[in-house]
């Protein structure tokens, strides 16, 4: 049970991780390229900005992020490494 | 002092720490042969992960590369770097919990089958030959640009410096050698990069002045854009490419760096699976480092490019034009005989072809850097293609030694044997490296998007379906690799080298380019696998219980234990 539930619970860390990495890269970055070029940020457009620059910080962000609720989860579970 | 002398200094320098790190870490058992003992520290395994996969092509040609292509140089900057995130969640601790040496040991004892060990393990030496020829290329190029040698002496030259710590500290002398690449050649990117930016934008931080306004007020990017409309180029911060071929190309890098081996052994070197997870990310953040500066310098370099050269006169062109001439990298063919440099988007009108190499390598000269500072490019260099070299010659060893000898051919042979097995490896692989450096065949550059294209659709449905479905079964995944591949490779064949039939750009299925495709044959993998498994019976109850374990940290033990 507690493993069901351990694992359960990094799915769901799974898919709404990936959800940020999609959005941000393939949303932004592609697929909402040029509608998201008519906003500026200084001297960057917005699309352009997230396809060269912003979703690499994203990604940066996002593995931190899991760790944390990783090992979080690990300690709750009691499965953690000794 | 001149170049040459700084070049040899500071070359020298790293090349001593290198083969001195290579004594002090000397292996002596197959686990610190093919995991470094199982017990480096995360940021450690970090920095190595980071110089083991920025190759002489990331700090070379990957700058020059996107100030060409604008804004479709985004594929490479995500494309690169998106892939940790799946490394980091969805591969790293549960293949560090497995605990095993290799790549093709995972695939093997999870599909409990040698014909997948051996698929596998055709897979991790197709790519990594692929990926190496290049790379023994790349030192060649260094060496021969900034100490004037033959590019064959420098490809001897990087052989011999490579053998010695890869094959006497295997992994253990790999990844500390790549902790001190990365440093390295992080410094030699970035110290340009800080000048240059400074120049152009009066802001120190790259990532800053790429968004800043140059002297005249205008921001960075639109002058830049507007150069490119008056020359008749397309603006920069738009592309070229379709949308489709864009996405594709991006998730097959993204799923490619996720799927390649001499990547994913960086994983074991660690002690748990707490470790494989926080090591990935600081491997990311460090390779994001080079990676979100590269498109600024990209900007950089071409506006400074435009400015120097366009509309000037040939005879009063800056020194270091002159001194690229020689080696080719740059030609200037005056068409209207007007001895003035028209670089122009109309192809039958354009004078001056330059090739992508050249915006890293003769930046600091562009810019009129100090002469230290050139030959710490040269260092840097020579750290991007060694660190990724050795990385890559580690994996075709191990396939040999490990994967093929020990699981297969001889079972019962000692550790001592495999050990020995493991070195010879090492050197058959150095070898076949060096020739291929070379004499490098003419289709290494169609073949280097082949490489993530076979991992895309090799390896990675096979580790993800392994860990996450525990029903998949080895005929789902042996089928859905042996067609992933053969459909991937049937594809570059034909686009790429002409075989069957060939064809140009209006034969792409759905406008997907060969360098995309990897993402098509990757779904293709997993429809395949996952229908055909269902077919077949579920996989015996302790390979279940692989999977059971393999998905819970507690009980990693070090990736010693077989």
């Amino acid at each position: 049970m507690n493993k069901q539930m351990y694992w359960r619970a990094n799915i769901r860390y799974l898919l709404i991780l990936l959800s940020i990495w999609f959005a941000v890269s393939y949303g932004a970055g592609i697929l909402f390229v040029d509608q998201l070029n008519n906003l500026r940020i200084g001297g960057f457009k917005l699309g352009f900005w997230f396809a060269q620059q912003g979703s690499i910080y994203v990604f940066v962000i996002l593995i931190f992020v899991y760790v944390r609720l990783m090992n979080k989860l690990d300690k709750k579970h009691d499965l953690d490494e000794k | 002092m001149d170049i040459q002398t700084w070049t040899f200094i500071i070359v020298g320098i790293t090349f001593a720490v290198y083969i001195g790190i290579a004594i002090w870490s000397t292996a002596s058992s197959t686990s610190d042969f093919y995991v470094a003992g199982g017990g480096v520290s995360p940021f450690a395994n970090g920095m190595a992960t980071a110089a083991d996969w920025m190759s002489a092509a990331s700090f070379i040609s990957m700058a020059g590369l996107i100030s060409f292509m604008g804004y479709d140089g985004a594929v490479y900057l995500m494309g690169w770097t998106g892939g940790y995130v799946l490394l980091a969640l969805l591969l790293a601790p549960y293949l560090r919990k497995f605990g095993k040496f290799t790549v093709p040991d995972f695939i093997g004892d999870r599909y409990y089958s040698n014909v997948a060990r051996t698929v596998a393990v055709i897979c991790a030496i197709i790519v990594s030959f692929t990926y190496v020829a290049g790379q023994m290329r790349g030192v060649g190029v260094v060496f021969a640009r900034f100490l004037e040698v033959e590019i064959e002496t420098g490809v001897y030259i990087g052989m011999i410096i490579v053998l010695f710590y890869a094959t006497l500290g295997g992994m253990k002398g790999i990844t500390y050698t790549q902790v001190a690449q990365y440093c390295i050649l992080i410094f030699a990117f970035m110290v340009p990069a800080f000048f240059i930016s400074f120049q152009l934008t009066g802001n120190v931080i790259p990532q800053l002045g790429f968004g800043g306004t140059v002297s005249d007020g205008t921001y960075l990017l639109d002058k830049l854009d507007g150069l490119h409309k008056e020359l008749g180029f397309a603006a920069y911060t738009e592309g070229s490419k379709s949308m489709i071929d864009v996405f594709c190309i991006t998730l097959a890098l993204m799923v490619g760096t996720a799927g390649l081996p001499h990547v994913i052994v960086r994983f074991f070197t660690v002690a748990k699976v707490k470790d494989a997870r926080i090591s990935a990310g600081w491997a990311l953040l460090l390779i994001a480092i080079l990676y979100t500066t590269a498109p600024a310098i990209s900007v950089f370099a071409r506006t400074n490019l435009i400015q120097t050269v366009s509309n000037q006169e040939y005879d009063s062109v800056p020194e270091w034009f002159t001194n690229w001439e020689k080696t080719g990298l740059i030609a200037f063919d005056d068409k209207n005989a007007d001895g003035k440099i028209q670089y122009v988007g109309d192809v039958a009108a354009n004078e001056l072809t330059i090739d992508q190499d050249i915006m890293v390598l003769a930046n600091p000269e562009i810019a009129n850097l100090p002469n230290w500072v050139i030959a710490l490019v040269a260092a840097g260099g020579l750290a991007a293609a060694l660190s990724t070299a050795a990385g890559l010659l580690l994996v075709i060893s191990a396939s040999i030694s490990h994967d093929l000898i020990k699981k297969q051919i001889k079972p019962d042979i000692s550790e001592k044997g495999e050990l020995v097995w493991a070195r010879i490896g090492s050197v058959i692989a150095v070898v076949i490296a060096g020739y291929f450096g070379i004499n490098p065949p003419g289709f290494v550059a169609a073949v280097v998007a082949l490489a993530f294209g076979l991992a895309a659709a090799s390896f990675f449905p096979a580790i993800i379906l392994g860990i996450f479905d525990k029903r998949m079964n080895k005929e789902g995944a042996i089928a859905g690799m042996v067609i992933g591949m053969l459909l991937m490779l049937f594809y570059m064949m034909k686009f790429k080298l002409g075989f069957f039939g060939g064809g140009d750009q209006s034969g792409w299925w759905f406008g997907i380019s060969p360098e995309g495709f990897g993402s098509v044959a990757m779904l293709v993998n997993f429809a395949v696998s996952f229908s055909l498994s269902r077919l077949f019976p579920a996989p015996p109850e302790d390979v279940q219980e692989i999977v059971e374990n393999i998905r819970f940290p507690r009980g990693a033990g070090e990736a010693t234990h077989h």
